[in-house]
């Protein structure tokens, strides 16, 4: 997440004595932490009828050479390789349906959206338990390494097909008048100037979502596919000591995510330069069916105010979710209008188009309703 | 079609998707209370409860749910004797509802907190300016705007919630839908198809309402800026 305004937004910096009771409410809460961080060593050391968890005789083979490079590296490495072939499998089959779901025929577009939220909705285990079945029966080699990685891709190549779509809804309307006044066709606009800058805009949300594929490839442990914590219940089984096997693939699966979810949040300054839509790293693209996001409210909650606090009446941004885009051509400055204030109507009359500053950009599209139900307006 | 008929009549599959709503139900209830709590710690001007609530965010975000629900069993059951019942079905129940909720508060959190980054900070500043204190302002003026805003994660965050209580088959709650799933397949593997596409489908059917609600609630109550 990017520097957020909620600590200025609460409270205002202490004073003397406000420190004063912090720092007495700190200590307070220190000491009730401490309790239970006690109470649960406790726990450990001396569970009821159970043997003592902390002992090193549990501790020594969770932890020894032939732990790692009989257990834990290869059930890594088996967790990497499933994660890795999911991200490309995800990423190309997201560029397939996402550019399918916003090129011009309305057969392709219908096919490929059912397909995502198809495929959106679905747990990704029943996906797993089906492809593993499945596969089992065609006689495949290693089925359930190919589920794991067939299901990953359904799921998070979803994902990222409204990533690129929500990046293309994104873009300043220019980009694709300009490359219609240079002679593009719509499909060609789409494919050479909007598509590749949706990708650089959609970049670190996709690596946010390695974290999620990193995560679910833990689901393959139940279809028995031998990863990080297949590997540690084995190892676990064979000393009586899961507990502590499960804390050290624990901690490997956090340090491995926690390093990529630090990629992604340094990823979207370096990003910003090469496209004209906002970069998030946050997955503005949707979890399921039909959500909206309020990406939207935030972007228009952290923008500046120019003319001394007065809102804008026209936003910098919108920002393009699922719930607004169906209509993602004429829908996208709808964001900041509200019915119940004649001022902030957008106004779709040619004349006024020069009275925008700059970094606001509009469009004249003479037959939209004042009111786009459609288009989920206002978000 | 007879195919279908035959199942249904074979396999409960109703009552395994009960047994997931079940999950869902008491995990929103107990996630929601302690996202609540944890968001609350989160803003609060106390620095030390500040931290410890955004490292028990960043340890869930980034943790599999999966080895969450097998420590549950393995580890906090088998080896700690962390126990809800005597009879092993409503004991592995209790564990998942535990591990989904503790997992699911990390994302309450985060959608009640991007609710609060919706509103702009001149509200706060404008409601110091008239005086209020840091729980007028809170409860006044920051967080009736903050939870309109925070409709959308929030559904969101239920829709995963519910897709999750899949991985309860790690817990070895034995009766919900991916369970059923595999014990049907493994007799009936003939009509392997039929019962992926009951299964795919009794969520697509259980999402959809849940997603067209949040999309409506959330442009209902969204703040007009």
């Amino acid at each position: 997440m990017a520097a957020s305004n909620e600590s200025s937004l609460l409270f205002d910096a202490p004073g003397p004595k406000a420190q004063k009771r912090i720092r007495i409410i700190n200590w307070v809460a220190g000491i009730v932490f401490a309790i239970i961080l006690v109470l649960i060593i406790m726990r450990l050391h001396n569970p009821p009828d159970g043997e003592n968890q902390l002992s090193w005789e549990l501790w020594k083979p969770a932890l020894d050479g032939e732990a790692w490079s009989d257990f834990y590296l290869p059930g890594l490495y088996a967790t990497l390789r499933a994660t890795l072939l999911a991200v490309i499998g995800s990423v190309v089959f997201g560029l397939v349906f996402g550019i399918g779901r916003l090129i011009p025929n309305v057969i392709v577009r219908g096919i490929c959206g059912v397909v995502i939220e198809f495929c959106r909705a679905v747990p990704v285990l029943i996906m797993m338990i089906f492809f593993w079945r499945a596969f089992a029966f065609i006689n495949l080699p290693s089925p359930s390494y190919w589920s794991v990685v067939l299901s990953l891709i359904l799921y998070n190549g979803s994902v990222v097909a409204e990533l690129v779509r929500s990046g293309v809804g994104n873009l300043p309307n220019g980009q694709h008048e300009a490359a219609v006044a240079l002679g593009l066709t719509r499909t060609q606009s789409l494919m050479n100037v909007e598509v590749p800058q949706a990708i650089y805009a959609m970049l670190p949300a996709a690596v946010t979502q390695l974290v999620v594929v990193l995560k679910d490839t833990a689901l393959g442990s139940i279809i028995m596919y031998t990863d990080l914590l297949q590997e540690s219940r084995r190892l676990g089984s064979m000393y009586f000591d899961i507990l502590q096997t499960l804390v050290v693939a624990a901690v490997i699966y956090f340090i491995v995510c926690w390093l990529l979810s630090r990629l992604a949040e340094w990823l979207p300054a370096h990003m910003q330069k090469r496209t004209m839509a906002p970069v998030e790293n946050e997955a503005v693209a949707p979890i399921a069916i039909m959500d909206p996001s309020n990406v939207n409210q935030i972007a228009v909650a952290r923008e500046e105010r120019p003319l001394g606090g007065t809102q804008r009446t026209y936003h910098v941004h919108h920002r393009g979710t699922n719930a607004s885009i169906h209509n993602w051509r004429r829908t996208r400055y709808a964001q900041g209008y509200d019915e119940t204030q004649p001022d902030s109507q957008i106004v779709h009359h040619a004349p006024r188009a020069n009275q925008y500053g700059p970094g606001t950009e509009h469009h004249h599209h003479p037959h939209l309703p004042h009111k786009d139900k459609g288009g989920q307006s206002a978000k | 079609m007879s195919d279908f008929l035959s199942l249904f009549q074979t396999y409960n599959v109703p009552a395994a998707f009960l047994v997931n709503l079940e999950l869902t139900f008491w995990s929103l209830i107990f996630s929601a209370i302690l996202g609540i709590i944890l968001v609350l710690m989160r803003i609060s001007p106390i620095s030390s409860l500040r931290h410890v609530a955004s490292w028990y965010v960043e340890l869930f975000k980034n943790m599999p749910l999966t080895i969450i629900m097998v420590f549950m069993v393995l580890g906090a059951f088998a080896q700690l004797k962390l126990k809800f019942s005597d009879n092993f079905d409503t004991n592995f129940f209790w564990l998942a509802v535990v591990g989904l909720s503790l997992y699911t508060a990390a994302f309450v959190c985060e959608a009640l907190r991007s609710g609060i980054n919706t509103v702009p900070l001149g509200q706060a500043e404008a409601a110091r300016a008239l005086g209020l204190n840091f729980m007028q302002s809170a409860t006044l003026i920051i967080m009736p705007q903050a939870i309109r805003g925070s409709v959308a994660p929030l559904g969101n965050t239920l829709i995963a919630l519910l897709k999750n209580t899949t991985v309860a088959a790690a817990a070895s709650v034995a009766t919900e839908t991916s369970s059923l799933m595999s014990e049907m397949i493994e007799f009936r593997p003939d009509v392997i198809i039929q019962i992926f596409l009951i299964f795919a489908f009794g969520y697509v059917i259980l999402i959809i309402p849940i997603g067209i609600l949040t999309t409506f609630l959330s442009n209902k109550l969204a703040v007009r800026r």
